[in-house]
Parts: C-alpha cells; sequence; structure tokens
C-alpha cells in the first residue's frame, strides 16, 4: 500500500470482496454518428476505488452516467448489484439510486436552495423509503463531515469552488450509498484545494467502505484513490491495471498521459 | 430541372423541420406533463410556491398595464363615440372590449413575455448546469417536480391575472371616460354590467387557461431542451418568449372562431 511522502492521506480502502457490484458488458452508446462508447467492458468489486482515466470527450462521463441511468445505453448490459439497468421501471431505478451517489463535475448544488435546503432535498424527497431520524441532525452531520458546518445557511452562491465540491460530495453521501460516482472531482481547483478534496475523498472512503468510480485527469488523484485504473480510448476499456502498472506503460498513446 | 427539385426539396427540408421538430416536441411534452400532473405523487407543495411566483410576483406589471390599456382606450375611443353622437356607449364598448378580447390577450402577451422566459432560463440554467440530473438522481422525477408543477401554475395563474387586469382595465376605463369629471362611478359600472353577458365572460375566461397551458408549456420545454451552456439558455428564453407570443395570438384566433361557430359572439 503506497502513501505519499508530500501530504497525509487516509489508506486506500482495503475491503474489497469479490462480489461484482458493477458489471458492464459490450456497452454501447452513440450521440447521432458519433460513437462514444463501443463494446465497453468494466467489473467493479464491492469495495473497489477504481479511476476511470482518458482523454477529454472519450466517453468516462457518458460511462458513469449510463450506470446511474441518467443515459440509456443503446446495446450491450449494463448490471449494477445485479440489476439490469435497462429494463428497471422508474420506481425501481429510484429505489437502487439510493444506494448510488453521484458528484457532478459542476457540483450541481441547487441555486435557488440554501445549502441546507440542499442537503435536506435528497432526504425530503424520498418517497419510497422515507429517511426515518432528525434530518436536522443528519444534515449537520453530513456537513461536519466535509467541515463546512458554517454553511448551513448560505447560499451556493455564496461560497467557492473547493466548498461547493464538498458540499456535492456531502450531498451525494447523505443517503450513504454503497457506489459513490464522481465526476471530474478537481477539475478547476487549484493545487491546494485539490488535495484537500482528494483528501476528503480517500476519508469519507475508509470511513464509510464505498466502492467507488472516479473519473479524472488528476494523476495525482488517480495515484492516491486508486486500486484500479482503466484508461478509456476508442470507446472500449482500453487499458487496465493498478497505478503502478499503468504508469509504467510503454504504450505511445497512453504513456503521455503521465509524463 | 432536378437538381432544382432537390434544392427546392433541401431548402424545404431545411426551413420546415425545425417547424415541425418543435411542434412534436411541444406535443410531447403537452402529453407528458398532463401524465404527470394527474397521477400521483402529487407536487402540491411545489405547485403552490410556484402560483406565489408566477401570481404574485406579476400583479404590479399586469395591474399596472390594465389600468393604463382601459384608459388610453377610452381616450382614443371617446371623441369618435362623441362624434356620432354615441357617447353614452361608451361604458358598454370599452367593456366589451376588455374583458372578450384586450385585457386577456395583453395579459397573456405580458405573461407570455414575463413568466415564459423566467421559467425558460430557469429551468435552461439548471438543465446546463446538470441540476435537473441531480435531481433525477436523488429519486425526484424533475418532469414531475420541474414542468408539470410550473405548467399547472400557469394555468392558474394565468386566469387569475386576465380577471385582476380586467377589473383594472375597467376602472382605467373609467378613470378615461371620468377625466372631463362628466361620469359617475355607478352609473359607469351599471352600463358596464348592463352591457356584459354570460357569453362575453365565459368564452374569454375558458381561453384564459389555454393561454396559461400554452405558455406554461413552451417555457418548460425550451427551458428543458437548452444546450450549449449559458448561449443556449439565452437562445432558449429568446425563442420561448417568441413561440409563446404567437401561440397565444393563434390560440386568441381559434377561441375566438369557435366562440363564433358556438355562438358566443
Amino acid at each position: 500500500m503506497e502513501k505519499t511522502t508530500t501530504f497525509t492521506v487516509p489508506d486506500k480502502p482495503v475491503n474489497i470482496t469479490n462480489e461484482q457490484v458493477i458489471v458492464v458488458e459490450h456497452l454501447r452508446k452513440s450521440f447521432g454518428e458519433k460513437v462514444v462508447l463501443n463494446d465497453f467492458n468494466l467489473i467493479v468489486e464491492k469495495g473497489e476505488s477504481m479511476v476511470v482515466m482518458g482523454k477529454s470527450g472519450i466517453g468516462k462521463t457518458v460511462l458513469i452516467k449510463c450506470i446511474i441511468g441518467l443515459l440509456k445505453p443503446d446495446g450491450g448490459s449494463l448490471k449494477v448489484f445485479g440489476k439490469d439497468i435497462s429494463t428497471l421501471s422508474r420506481r425501481d431505478l429510484d429505489l437502487l439510486r439510493l444506494n448510488i451517489g453521484f458528484v457532478f463535475q459542476s457540483s450541481a448544488l441547487y441555486d435557488s436552495m440554501s445549502i441546507r435546503q440542499n442537503l435536506e432535498f435528497p432526504l425530503r424527497r424520498q418517497k419510497i423509503k422515507p429517511v426515518k431520524g432528525d434530518i436536522d441532525k443528519l444534515v449537520r452531520e453530513s456537513l461536519k463531515s466535509v467541515g463546512l458546518e458554517n454553511t448551513i445557511d448560505l447560499m451556493p452562491s455564496e461560497l467557492s469552488g473547493g466548498m461547493r465540491k464538498r458540499i456535492g460530495i456531502a450531498r451525494s453521501l447523505i443517503l450513504k450509498p454503497e457506489i459513490v460516482l464522481y465526476d471530474e472531482p478537481t477539475t478547476g481547483l487549484d493545487p491546494i484545494t485539490s488535495k484537500e478534496i482528494i483528501n476528503l475523498i480517500m476519508e469519507l472512503q475508509h470511513q464509510s467502505n464505498t466502492t467507488s468510480i472516479i473519473i479524472t485527469h488528476d494523476v495525482g488523484l488517480a495515484k492516491e484513490a486508486s486500486n484500479h485504473i482503466v484508461f478509456v480510448m476508442d470507446g472500449i476499456a482500453y487499458l487496465q491495471g493498478t497505478y503502478d502498472e499503468v504508469v509504467k506503460t510503454k504504450d505511445p498513446r497512453v504513456k503521455p498521459f503521465f509524463e | 430541372m432536378s437538381k432544382q427539385n432537390t434544392a427546392k426539396k433541401a431548402y424545404l427540408s431545411k426551413t420546415l423541420d425545425p417547424f415541425f421538430e418543435s411542434a412534436a416536441q411541444l406535443a410531447s411534452f403537452g402529453w407528458r406533463s398532463v401524465r404527470e400532473a394527474v397521477y400521483p405523487p402529487f407536487e402540491f407543495q411545489e405547485t403552490f410556491r410556484q402560483c406565489y411566483i408566477i401570481g404574485v410576483n406579476s400583479l404590479p406589471l399586469v395591474g399596472f398595464t390594465g389600468l393604463i390599456l382601459g384608459l388610453v382606450l377610452v381616450l382614443q375611443s371617446q371623441p369618435t363615440l362623441v362624434e356620432f353622437g354615441a357617447g353614452s356607449y361608451l361604458p358598454a364598448m370599452s367593456s366589451i372590449s376588455i374583458i372578450r378580447e384586450v385585457g386577456p390577450l395583453v395579459t397573456a402577451l405580458i405573461c407570455a413575455g414575463k413568466i415564459g422566459s423566467g421559467i425558460s432560463a430557469e429551468i435552461g440554467s439548471m438543465k446546463v448546469t446538470e441540476q435537473i440530473d441531480a435531481m433525477e438522481v436523488s429519486g425526484t422525477n424533475p418532469f414531475k417536480f420541474l414542468v408539470a408543477t410550473r405548467i399547472m401554475a400557469c394555468m392558474l395563474m394565468v386566469p387569475i391575472l386576465c380577471i385582476y387586469a380586467d377589473l383594472l382595465a375597467l376602472m382605467g376605463a373609467f378613470l378615461g371616460s371620468n377625466i372631463n369629471g362628466t361620469v359617475n362611478f355607478s352609473f359607469f359600472f351599471n352600463r358596464v354590467f348592463e352591457a356584459l353577458h354570460f357569453t362575453d365572460i365565459f368564452p374569454s375566461f375558458i381561453k384564459t387557461f389555454i393561454f396559461g397551458f400554452a405558455i406554461g408549456l413552451v417555457g418548460c420545454t425550451k427551458g428543458y431542451n437548452s444546450q450549449n451552456g449559458t448561449e443556449g439558455v439565452g437562445m432558449s428564453a429568446n425563442e420561448s418568449v417568441v413561440v409563446s407570443m404567437l401561440s397565444v395570438i393563434v390560440i386568441d384566433m381559434v377561441v375566438t372562431q369557435i366562440s363564433g361557430m358556438l355562438g358566443y359572439i
């Protein structure tokens, strides 16, 4: 288990089991003439922290949006907890989504709501499986876990980019999901804030032992947070392995990414 | 010759395709919003919140416009009516014009500009900043929560705003006819209510529901289909105003024709 010498981060999650929580087989997705994913295959095991890398516009975000059912695949199969996403009813999909957190690239905080209302939203909206317990307490605990208790009554426009990311993470984790999908969590942040976000992700993963898929271009994040790296290219999982394996590749199409 | 035909067909297709695509999109959105609105779970709280935002915030603009509209209508028509010795018909003429046509139409056009663009811009910016996706992954049906509630709120509030504008326009008409200090308040409104019949009020009231539906539907459809970042949001807001204003005018024409065929004119 590798640790950085420049800044302290919690250990990577180690409780990986052989239980396959996400199985992607021969996934295809196109937008008009443009084929984004073509025969894409991927298996994510429980407790794993998988980093998905690749050039911009290659289909990384499309992949996780297919996993959570925001985009419908054109072909292939995509199973989460053994359930085929494309065949689920609206209700079953909502039920499944209770177990999946999604951290958006833009944080996607609701502009018209305060931070409290942003965090309360997923809790209050659960009609299928209403949340039991004190919602205010849950919101405060969640804010505390990302170190932003004092922002509870602020509006998203009053926060910095890094704070918005943290609140986005807190909102995604408030329902205590088993899988968390991070879409470029450190993009657009300065190096110090990026490191804070990396530490936060690691810490939260360590605490709750979630399964994570992290989309990123940030080699630092890939190094710190990954058990497994998948390099996406030409619509397929072009290269897979641990960070050390991938970084040593001699493939001329991948090598420049890590230089 | 065949090259010319191909070029003509291509031109026609380029011109008409976006129109039919837009019409199909509106029809599909309309159908889905009706379905989402009638099937539980119902979003009462959000619908009432939208009613407040759409209705209460539009009161000053709609009210002021109505007042000025009635005033100007009377000031413009009074000299002609007096010249023909028909000055006493002023309350009846102005009230029928206001209730039947001018009040609902002008109020709906104002709402198309104010409410339609607001809805489109709000939903559009939520779309491009992934807030709608965030809502969806939180287990909320964004179509029900954002679209159905706003269309319902428009259908409820546009008729109320029209009634409010009509009342203020009648007050404006009274002020206009009373500028020279010759018309008594009770006399004016007695003549107004004598002139108005159920057949004047009913079609006009029904029309305002359809205006509300069209304004809400166009605003939501354009906003929900916003693309290409903030520029796209601006374009959708703009398109929303243009399409909803055109829809209001077309609906007005159709409803007037149908009212005439049913003997309401």
